[in-house]
Formats: C-alpha cells, structure tokens, sequence
C-alpha cells in the first residue's frame, strides 16, 4: 500500500498528533507555523480525496475486517465534506493569529492552537468514520475543544455562552449515544453499512423507533435546529473572531452530514419519509427556523449576534432541503452546505477585522465605516449579498437548486416560502448597509487598513464568487455525491 | 402475562429511566452552575448503566475463556457480550472530560462575576449590557429594578 491509500486515516491522525506536539513546543511563532502547515495540508489531502474518491474507499483499522474491526468509509460526500471542513480550518487559522494574540492569557497561546486542532481532529473523524461509536467518540472530541475555543472569548460572557454549550452539547451528544446503544442492542453491530443492512428487519420494533428519535433530537440540538437553536448565538458571538469562522462553517456542516448519514445510509429515505413521516415534522421546523432566525436576526444589535441569528435561519435551509425526501433535495442541501460555509466563514472573517480595528462588533459602532474603512465596508457588503442570495453568488446557486427541489417534490408553498425568508434576509443586510453607509453622526477617523487582515476574508468571498459565476464544478460535486448517498449503501 | 408485569421484569430500565429523569431534571431545574454539572454526571451515569445491562446474557459469564484442559476451550459455556463494556470506558473518559472542562468553566465564571448562580450571572450580564449601551449604573440598576417589578 502506498501513503495515498492510507490518506483517510492520515487526515484524522496528522492533526491529533501534532496537538499534544504544539502543547510540548510551546514557541508561538514556532507553533503558529506548525498548526498552519498541518491544517493546509489536510485541506490539501482532503482536496486529493475529493478529486479520486468515486466508489466508497473503506479503510480497514489495524487491517482488521468489518464488521468487526473498525472501518473508514469515504465517499463522495465524505470527502466533500472533509474539503469543505479542512479548507474553512485552514483559511480561519489565518486570522487565528492576531485574534488569539488579543484573546488568549500571554504564553497560553500553544493551548489555543492545540485546541484548535483537535476540534479539526474531531470534525474530520466524525466525517470519515464507518463506524457509529466513533461518531460519538469524535463528537465529543470536536465538542470538548469546541467549548474549550469559545471559553477563550474576549468578554467574560465567553464563560457563560461556553458552559451552557457544554450543558447542551453534552446533553445532544449523550442522546446520539443512547440511539446507537438502543440500535445496537437489537442489531448487534456498530458499523454502519452493516447497521443499514439489519435495521430493515428491525425497524419496525419500538426499540429502534426510540433509537431514531433519540439519534435526531441529540444531532439536531449540535445542528442547531430549530427550537434547539439556543446554545449557537451566544457561542457563536462570544468566541474568538477565528474560531467563530471556524465554527460558522464547518461544526454544523459535519452534523448535518452525520444527519444525511442517519437519514439516508442508515434507515433509508423511503422509509424515514414514507413510514416515520419525519417529513411532516421537519418541513414545518425548517420554516420557522427560516423566518424566526432571519427576524431575530433584524433585532440584533451586535455584527456577531446577526450573522449567527442568521445561521440559524440557514440551517433551516439546510434540514428543508433534506425533509424534502428527494434526491433534488440532497442535492440542494450540498450545495447550500458549500455555499453557507465559504458565505458566512467570510463574514465571520471580515467581522474579524472590524472587531480587530474597532474593538467591537455593535451594529451601532459601524457608523461611517464606508469611508473609515471603505474596503471592510465592501467586504461586508458583498458577503451580505452572498447571504442574500443574489445572482452570480453561491447562496443564489444553493438557493435556486433549494427552490428547483421544491417545486418538483410539489411543494409549491415551500419554494414561495424560501423566497420570502430571503427578502428578510434583504432587511437585516440592509441594516447593516444603512448604517455604514448613510449614518454619519458620529464618525470616527479614517483607520489604516492593512492589506494582509483581508487575505482570508478575500479567499472566502472570492469562493463564494467563483462558486456562483462558475458553479458546474460544484454543481458537478453536488450531483455526484447526492446520487451516491440517495442509492444507500450498497 | 400482563405488558406491565413483563416490563417489570426489565427493572434495569426501569432504573436506567428514573436515573435519566433524575439528571435531566437537575440539569434544567437547578440553578447552580455546580449542580448542573451534577445532574448531567448523573445523566451520562444512566447511560452507561444502559449499555452495561444490554451486555448481560441471563446464564452468562464474565467474558474469559475457560478451558477445559490446557489449550482446549470449555464447550456449552455462556458469556456476557464484552463489547458494550468495552465501549463505556471510553464513555467514562468522556464524561470525565466533560466534567472537567465544565468544573473549569464553573471557576472562571465564579472569579469573572463572583458567584456560580445561574440567575445572579444572568442578573449581571443584563448590567454590562445595560453599561456597554451607555447607561450610568445607577439608571441600570433601575432599569433592572422596574423589570423586577414588572415580573
């Protein structure tokens, strides 16, 4: 076997060595460079997996044979993911630098990034596994340094937003455990493709009924759907500017990957939408988390707190796009995934110069920045746009193929409503717009900008562009692994 | 035989559900940051207490080959399924960890704000925000004042 073929397991295995390796190390500048090279060079592994994977990879733990041993499954999807997730890792640990710098107590900063990489480490695990007990395990491994991360926050409501994730976050994770121990119990197996095969049988036993609900309901308060939603604006608004770009676009991306793993690998779309009828639960849910989100959204009086108001609206895309049962709607849920990830990452990522130069992130403070800081200003403009859904940027893409899916599973009323919670959308970005631009009471001085704060933020919005102008690569990407996860295990 | 008196015969989950109720309930009920944590210890408790009863075969042993002679397997022994025991130690070092990180967050809020009640801390927070918008402390605590008689 060559290195490629053991690339799965490297993936998982670079960045949780190279953890304790930083914590050992010690010297910032040593460490930075460290923790970047090793991020960079999953993304670009991930990269590599993506352009080969076409049927399933299983990797074999230790050479031993599924179902006993432990297998690394990697499809299209998998990798995707894993693209999306390692790429948002690396452009976000750009900024991490200086943000971490202001944020983290002197000489602590080595914790920070080894933090930083178990989260990727826990991200990435999740993503590759065939195995349910160590979705679980890397849950809490991506969880632990997730309420690590956002403890360090400038404000000492860090502490707070970080304790009542934890309380929540473990909650939701020991729910996923209690479905995959009810599932085993009647199934005797924990590997997935062996799992999907005998629950066909089992399905229909209470037993499993309950591992269903419980395995939902704890993956969807990590997902943040609505009404679970309440850990994510505190966490998000708190948390340091790199790690609230970290997590905007990839910790929520993985679950929801975890959910379409339990959906359509484990039970099957025809049965999760024929016979539990979960449909009629969700579709309604990821309405209201649309609506509710985006007009939360519009009270906000903090940049922060807005952007993650609004991911919580766009995670109500993202379940929509799946209660829609249809191979369309995967389709469009992948395509959203992509198009949040690099969308809000990039907005996270300018929020981070403004909090870097201003101090703060009220909605208020932004007063005049067009001519303070006219290119942050277009930056955050742009990344509006995006979040809007504007033509010729990846969230009009996602959102068309979201609409497209709706009309053809008949739900005419779905596909208006998308276009509504859009126009909300239209408000809070306008708010935002209106102050930078037409609000000039009390304007500052004109800040320096420095050219280099804008790389990370320019790469995610130049994506979020290339992704919209140029969208056949994703679309492509999309396509492929929808049909593939749709199909089930073979 | 009556589906009650079945379920009663399946006393572990039975156990296994009050412990649940019992720490969920801490969890949202108590105000105590140091309680919560409590509540979910115990919570994560019955979980492992679940996985650990499933393992049990009735009849079973303690999964250990005995052998007959030396080199030969006894026949016609039952044994207990190790696997979910196997999978609660790592659930164990979770819910250590968990703890820990949550006692941790428990001292840094009780030196950031002095106390570890979940309604003093929110009480508190309210003030700096009331402060971050430009109120003096005494038009704060006012403020919090008519809130509190309004309740």
């Amino acid at each position: 076997m060559s290195l490629l073929d053991h690339l799965p397991v490297l993936l998982v295995i670079g960045p949780l060595l190279c953890a304790p390796l930083l914590v050992l190390i010690r010297i910032p500048s040593v460490v930075r460079w460290l923790a970047q090279a090793v991020v960079t060079a999953t993304a670009a592994g991930a990269f590599w997996l993506v352009q080969t994977v076409n049927e399933p990879i299983s990797y074999r733990m230790g050479g031993w044979t599924p179902p006993v041993g432990i297998e690394y499954r990697v499809d299209k999807v998998a990798a995707l993911v894993a693209l999306v997730v390692t790429s948002v890792a690396a452009i976000a640990l750009l900024i991490g630098h200086k943000a971490a710098r202001d944020t983290v107590i002197k000489g602590r900063l080595h914790l920070f990034y080894a933090a930083y990489l178990l989260c990727l480490t826990g991200l990435l695990g999740m993503t590759m596994t065939g195995d349910a007990f160590n979705v679980f395990v890397f849950l809490e491994i991506s969880s632990l340094s997730t309420y690590a991360l956002v403890a360090m926050g400038r404000r000492r409501n860090a502490f707070v937003a970080a304790f009542n994730y934890l309380v929540l976050g473990t909650i939701g994770g020991t729910f996923v455990l209690i479905g995959i121990g009810l599932m085993f119990q009647m199934t005797g197996t924990l590997n997935m493709a062996d799992l999907a095969e005998r629950l066909v049988e089992a399905r229909d036993t209470r037993t499993i009924h309950v591992a269903l609900a419980f395995m939902l309901i704890g993956l969807s308060v990590k997902l943040a759907v609505f009404p679970l939603h309440q850990w994510l604006p505190n966490a998000y608004a708190e948390s340091p500017s790199a790690v609230s770009t970290f997590l905007a676009g990839s910790a929520t991306k993985v679950v929801y990957f975890q959910l379409m793993r339990v959906i359509f690998t484990l039970f099957g779309a025809s049965y999760i939408f024929g016979e539990a009828r979960l449909g009629t639960l969700l579709v309604p849910l990821s309405l209201l988390a649309m609506f509710l989100g985006s007009a939360a959204a519009v009270y906000q009086s903090s940049l922060k707190r807005l952007l993650a108001y609004s991911s919580i609206a766009q995670v109500g895309y993202l379940t929509l796009a799946l209660a829609l049962g249809t191979e369309e709607g995967l389709r469009a849920g992948l395509l959203h995934l992509m198009a949040h990830a690099v969308t809000k990452a990039g907005m996270f990522a300018v929020v981070a110069i403004i909090v870097d130069r201003l101090g703060t992130d009220h909605i208020a403070a932004l007063q005049g920045l067009s001519r303070r800081m006219p290119i942050t200003a277009g930056l955050l403009v742009l990344g509006g746009i995006g979040l809007i859904g504007v033509p010729g940027t990846a969230g009009f893409v996602s959102k068309l193929a979201l609409v497209d899916a709706a009309l053809g599973a008949e739900h005419v009323f779905v596909a208006g409503a998308i276009l509504m919670s859009s126009l909300i959308a239209v408000v809070y970005v306008w708010r935002v717009v209106e102050v930078m631009y037409f609000k000039t009471e009390s304007e500052g001085p004109r800040l320096r900008e420095r050219p280099a704060s804008f790389v990370p933020a320019g790469i995610f919005l130049a994506l979020m562009l290339g992704m919209g102008l140029y969208s056949e690569p994703a679309f492509e990407l999309a396509r492929a692994g929808a049909s593939q996860l749709f199909g089930g295990m073979p | 035989m009556s589906p009650f008196l079945v379920s009663l015969g399946l006393w572990n989950y039975w156990l296994v559900v009050v412990l649940m109720m019992v720490g969920l309930y801490l969890v949202i009920a108590k105000g105590n940051l140091v309680k919560k944590l409590m509540g979910l210890n115990i919570f994560q408790g019955a979980v492992i207490m679940l996985y650990v009863s499933m393992g049990k075969v009735s009849g079973g042993t303690a999964p250990i080959f005995i052998e007959s002679s030396p080199g030969e397997l006894a026949e016609g022994i039952v044994y207990s399924n190790p696997l979910p025991h196997v999978l609660m130690l790592t659930a164990i070092v979770v819910g250590v960890a968990t703890t820990a990180v949550g006692l941790a967050l428990a001292v840094r809020i009780r030196e950031a704000y002095g106390t570890v009640e979940e309604d003093d801390v929110t009480r508190i927070q309210r003030l700096d925000e009331l402060h971050e918008i430009g109120l003096s402390a005494r038009d704060a605590l006012r403020e919090l004042g008519s809130e509190g008689e309004e309740e």
